[in-house]
């Protein structure tokens, strides 16, 4: 695939200021965005594809794609200095050469006379409203399992049932943290972190680490390993985007999932084995909903009962025994939750949790805070 | 009864676009931003609207109340107890706050709620919110 007359520049904008200490940081890059569209003749409506890089204040895109209120597909915060926006240009033609988005919005704005280094640089448009709210992971996450709880009935006894199950299968994992197998009373018995999540319910944090490496077809087959093919991706970021119709319940990975089935032509009842990012309980039963393995509020029953066992119910998961017992690196769940749909691709999972004849996974995540901005990733392997 | 202002606060940062906001906190008044050009209100604030890209928006005075949307309890960790919440406020959109003043253990999603600006170490106060009467 080459990006040769694949993409078009069609909106330029140069905003006028210059010096704005009247304005914020993402306003300036809201109007750059509105003279942009303006000049192309487009809305913020079409906008499939955000690009930013490190002046866009905020944790990545997240920030700036819930401030301008963006529903986009593909997301792209490669830092590369002053040059990140040419760049982003040329990663824009791919993305769109790939059909991963056909309107890529790229902005860049700052207020250095304004607002001089130490000052609040980087400060990200919600952090005036939301700093002082005490959010950190485990009650932003409370929160979508208690609206979770309210609206679909769902139990603790329920969200247990998902460390249960890493639990049985980190038991089979001599690198991992807890390697004890726990019940659901257990998990229940365990103390309360922030409602109504316990501890049991809360990966662990570790050091650590993880590599990929991806290739391209020729040099794949001539290694010696087994061909493991990326068959089909989505992305998406949500945020409470103004706080119009808010719902906690459904995360970005009802757009990611959907998004990655679809290019891979297969669905949900096809896939042997999941990595779900399981940063919580709740991450993994708001996700797996989300993928559609099951409907949006039956989650619960979904997981119960061993139903996330390998060799015991239908859809096997987190075989390593995932964030909740074996690794979180660095507070960051994605890779492993890669390398363990590998290993099971592979046929090198532990003898005691490998899915007999998996051909066909899928991996997804959740990152940044489910309750506030996060971004959501679905990737389906398939062993060729 | 939990004391609201047990909790040290720091300051909240400001930005010029969100200067008559906390001008307004300061009163005790709370502000949301509404859009002339679709008519949706959101929080928090921002100068182009995040529905329609309209730089016609306008500040509002809430009238201050509106229904627990969810909340948690943080039980453990420096500052504990307190209750992160999302409450929608009556003109419609939903924000990120605490619930204060209260019997944390008695709170519930649909509660209702009013405003409590709570003071910040130098700074204007941020609003917080506390259960009213059935």
């Amino acid at each position: 695939m080459t990006i040769r007359n694949m993409a078009y520049i069609v909106g330029a904008f140069e905003h006028p200021t210059r010096h704005a200490p009247d304005k914020s940081t993402p306003q300036l890059h809201a109007e750059c965005a509105v003279g942009a569209l303006a000049d192309a003749g487009l809305c913020a409506a079409d906008v499939d594809g955000y690009f930013c890089a490190g002046d866009a204040p905020g944790f990545g895109g997240m920030s700036m794609i819930d401030y301008l209120g963006l529903n986009v597909r593909h997301v792209d915060s490669t830092e590369t200095g002053g040059s990140s926006y040419i760049l982003h240009v040329s990663h824009a033609a791919q993305a769109i050469a790939a059909g991963k988005c056909s309107v890529a919005l790229i902005t860049l704005a700052g207020r250095p006379r304004s607002e001089p280094f130490g000052r609040t640089a980087g400060g990200a448009p919600e952090t005036p409203f939301e700093s002082w709210c005490g959010t950190t992971t485990h009650n932003s996450y409370g929160m979508c399992a208690a609206r979770h709880f309210h609206e679909y009935g769902t139990g603790p006894e329920q969200l247990a049932w998902i460390k249960v199950a890493a639990s049985t299968h980190a038991q089979h994992n001599p690198y991992a943290m807890l390697r004890d197998l726990v019940t659901v009373e257990d998990v229940l018995a365990s103390p309360m972190i922030s409602d109504p999540l316990r501890r049991l319910d809360c990966c662990v944090v570790s050091d650590g680490g993880g590599a990929l490496l991806v290739v391209a077809p020729d040099i794949a087959k001539s290694l010696d390993r087994p061909l493991i093919s990326v068959r089909g991706a989505g992305e998406a970021v949500k945020g409470p985007m103004g706080g119009r119709n808010l719902d906690l319940t459904i995360s970005a990975a009802a757009r990611s999932g959907p998004a990655a089935f679809e290019e891979a032509g297969v669905s949900p009842s096809d896939i042997k084995y999941a990595s779900i990012y399981d940063s919580f309980t709740i991450t993994v039963l708001i996700q797996l909903e989300d993928l559609g393995f099951c409907a949006k509020g039956e989650g619960g029953r979904f997981v119960a009962d061993g139903n996330l066992i390998s060799g015991v119910g239908r859809l096997p998961f987190n075989t390593d025994g995932g964030g909740l017992c074996n690794n979180h690196p660095t507070y960051r769940g994605g890779i492993t939750k890669v390398i363990e749909a590998v290993r099971q691709l592979r046929g090198e999972a532990h003898p005691a949790v490998q899915v007999p004849n998996c051909d066909l996974a899928v991996a997804s995540g959740i990152g940044g805070s489910l309750g506030t901005r996060h971004g959501a990733a679905t990737l389906i392997l398939e062993r060729q | 009864m939990a004391d609201p202002n047990f909790r040290k606060l720091p300051p909240p940062a400001q930005a010029p676009e969100d200067e008559p906001f906390w001008a307004a906190a300061a009163e005790g008044t709370l502000l949301i931003r509404r859009c002339r050009s679709c008519g949706d209100a959101h929080h928090y604030p921002r100068a182009i609207c995040p529905y329609c890209f309209s730089s016609d928006t306008a500040w509002q005075a809430s009238k201050g109340e509106g229904e627990i949307y969810s909340v948690s309890v943080m039980r453990r960790g420096a500052n504990a107890p307190y209750a992160l919440a999302y409450v929608t406020l009556d003109e419609g959109p939903s924000m990120l706050t605490n619930i204060t003043a209260c019997d944390f253990d008695a709170l519930s999603i649909g509660q209702r709620v009013a405003v409590r600006f709570v003071p910040t170490e130098g700074g204007p106060p941020v609003p917080m919110f506390t259960p009213i009467g059935d």
